[in-house]
């Protein structure tokens, strides 16, 4: 293959790992509302909603890994080391690209913690947890402004789609409803 | 010193806070080594006088064994209210307490050593006797779970005072990490009497499987009530004999986590083994009269919507149980006449026990059924419609 | 030596995945929270439910659950 036919391909295994692992987070996001929710969903239950919403989260991870590593060797990225640990210094579109470096570091930690959580206990777990709803939206812009396919359609009705899903799921968690996993009891109170 | 005779008060006839007064009555506070601290405990039989009634040297024991230099906390947080003896004690002998305190710190070689005092306990007796001796005392928040072991240690970290997982014993890791000795306030002075006077000294009064003195807290129908000294295993009838009980009908036997000894059974010895019958143990030495023109159902309605509130609502089965109960005592006392009353309070008794993280699910239950069982015949009544109580008030 | 499930109640909050894969085990009560059903604190764990009763350690969203093994 010639250099530029290698350099098209990564372009291409960067735009197409940055897009599905955008798709895997927005599952994972809207199944672990699901999973708080505390009701089973048909023909998965309340653990396969929790093993799903792990399942997708962890490939969208190792999709970014794969995303940011064919970005670092495309030059047409023009992409140093350091680019993907600070944010914003990148030379290409440095603030939509920045977002994609905070969302990767913040997904670094999530992921860290969240393997690590029978070590960390339940409060810091959560706690950390909640920055899942600043990556989610990282993402999203780091995809519409940086990514090259921005523009095209049928990147657009995916976003619109993601948008949607997550729109409608935290709609979802915010309703009076939502609360006590469909028991009727009462709040408890956590030390 | 010459050791106290059997019918001596020894636990009530304290000093005070006046420290030489203490030590010309008792002598100076022993420093016995830990294994003959233990072997002391072990051959006295003692057991905790805080309402779990465990054998103190195996407490002692766990405590030891750890690695790290153990924490000894004195509870005198009093939370169960119809209970006074540990506020009278603290009031009349509280160097007997820091004695006990002391004992303990010096044969462990503690890290700390504390006295913590609950809202119902006049510190000023115990903080002045605490100050000559260079002991401190803690006054801390209050509630019926406060003096739990693992909610005072969590008191005493800074934390919010509900208990804790009961995988990890305090005995293991407690304060700070560190082993902790919980041990109820009479508990350390009953400690600082035997290791003066000798195990064969505490076994001379009481009975073989209620060995020494206990001090009881007599509340409710009776003439004089308060807290008196007696002789463990003696008859329920005569322990509240001196306080003039009136026209009895039972006696709640261990506070409202205990249970009842009707009228018909008084004679009962106040022993765990005589009281396992009534499915009560001794516990905090609480003996509350009841008249017979009181309603039973009534007071446990009282009593089970106070215990709901003070659950600290860590725990699912306890939070939304206790309140079920209460309100379903509620219905029987005022009337409602659901034959299906008796066995939805049973099944929500089952349901609670065991599955939280303290005793309080457990013995709010232990009373409920308690109730339910010594006063068949008056739920029955409420279910016909009648309450024999109100009768018998109308008719005097 | 018996392998045991224990729930810590402070930290569980009726959320289900448990009795979900131990239906053998635990039930449910009233208000959603598990319900030993050997009337034991913590349930026995037969060796043909350690890989599910695993799998619910895992699946617990606060940690409430753990395995052990007891002396009888």
């Amino acid at each position: 293959m010639s250099s530029t036919g290698m350099d098209e391909a990564l372009w291409a295994l960067g735009r197409g790992t940055g897009v599905v692992a955008l798709v895997m987070f927005t599952v994972s996001l809207v199944l672990g509302i699901a999973a708080r929710s505390g009701r089973p969903l048909p023909g998965l239950g309340r653990f396969g909603t929790s093993d799903l919403h792990r399942t997708a989260a962890l490939t969208g991870a190792g999709l970014v890994a794969l995303h940011v590593t064919s970005l670092l060797f495309d030059p047409y990225a023009q992409l140093r080391v350091v680019d993907f640990a600070l944010p914003f210094l990148a030379s290409y579109r440095p603030v939509w690209v920045g977002l994609g470096t905070l969302a990767v570091d913040v997904l670094l930690v999530v992921t860290a913690v969240s393997v690590l959580r029978q070590r960390v206990g339940p409060r810091v777990f959560r706690v950390v947890h909640w920055a899942t709803y600043v990556l989610w939206p990282a993402a999203l812009l780091h995809a519409l402004g940086s990514g090259s396919d921005a523009g095209s359609s049928w990147f657009r009705v995916v976003a619109v789609v993601c948008v949607v899903a997550v729109v409608g799921a935290l709609a979802w968690r915010l309703a009076p409803s939502y609360a006590g996993r469909g028991w009727t009891r009462h709040p408890r109170r956590t030390a | 010193m010459t050791a106290p005779q059997a019918a001596s008060r020894v636990l009530l006839d304290g000093a005070g806070p006046d420290h030489d007064a203490h030590l010309a009555r008792y002598g100076v506070c022993p420093r016995p080594r830990l294994d003959h601290l233990l072997a002391t405990l072990a051959h006295s039989g003692l057991v905790g006088r805080g309402g779990a009634g465990f054998p103190t040297a195996m407490k002692l024991r766990a405590v030891a064994a750890g690695s790290r230099k153990p924490v000894v906390v004195g509870n005198a947080m009093e939370s169960e209210p119809l209970s006074s003896k540990d506020a009278v004690l603290l009031a009349r002998n509280p160097h007997l307490v820091l004695d006990g305190l002391e004992i303990l710190a010096q044969a462990l070689h503690t890290r700390r050593t504390v006295l913590a005092v609950g809202p119902e306990v006049d510190p000023a007796s115990a903080m002045a006797a605490a100050g000559t001796r260079g002991l401190q005392v803690v006054p801390l928040a209050g509630g019926f779970t406060a003096g739990q072991e693992s909610a005072l240690v969590n008191q005493l970290e800074g934390r919010l005072g509900v208990p804790r997982d009961p995988f990890t014993r305090v005995t293991e890791r407690g304060v700070d990490g560190r082993p902790t000795l919980v041990l109820n306030a009479e508990t350390l002075a009953q400690l600082a009497l035997l290791v003066r006077y000798g195990a064969p000294w505490f076994r001379s009064v009481g009975t073989d499987d209620a060995p020494g003195r206990s001090l009881f807290t007599i509340s409710g129908s009776v003439e004089r009530p308060g807290v008196v000294e007696a002789a463990g295993g003696s008859r329920l009838v005569d322990v509240v004999a001196p306080a003039v009980p009136v026209r009895p009908a039972a006696v709640l036997v261990g506070g409202y986590h205990g249970g009842w000894v009707p009228a018909s059974h008084l004679t009962v010895r106040l022993s765990a083994v005589d009281l396992a019958a009534f499915r009560t143990t001794v516990g905090a030495g609480v003996l509350h009269v009841l008249d017979d023109a009181t309603c039973p159902v009534e007071f446990a309605a009282d009593v089970t919507a106070y215990l709901a509130e003070e659950s600290t609502g860590q725990c699912g089965p306890c939070l939304n149980g206790l309140p079920h109960l209460a309100t379903n005592l509620r219905r029987l006392a005022t009337g409602v006449r659901d034959p299906s009353l008796p066995s939805e309070i049973a099944r929500m008794s089952a349901l609670v026990t065991g599955r939280g993280a303290c005793a309080h699910p457990d013995g709010s239950a232990r009373f409920v059924a308690s109730t339910l069982d010594v006063f068949r015949s008056h739920v029955a009544a409420h279910l016909d419609g009648y309450c024999p109580s109100s009768q018998r008030r109308e008719a005097s | 030596m018996t392998a045991r499930l224990h729930i810590d109640w402070t930290r569980c909050d009726g959320h289900g995945s448990c009795a979900e894969l131990l239906p053998e085990l635990l039930a449910v009560d009233d208000f959603g929270f598990p319900l030993s059903r050997d009337g034991e604190r913590d349930p026995a764990v037969a060796d043909r439910h350690r890989q599910a009763a695993r799998h619910a350690v895992r699946s617990c969203p606060v940690m409430a659950l753990r395995l052990y093994d007891a002396v009888g």
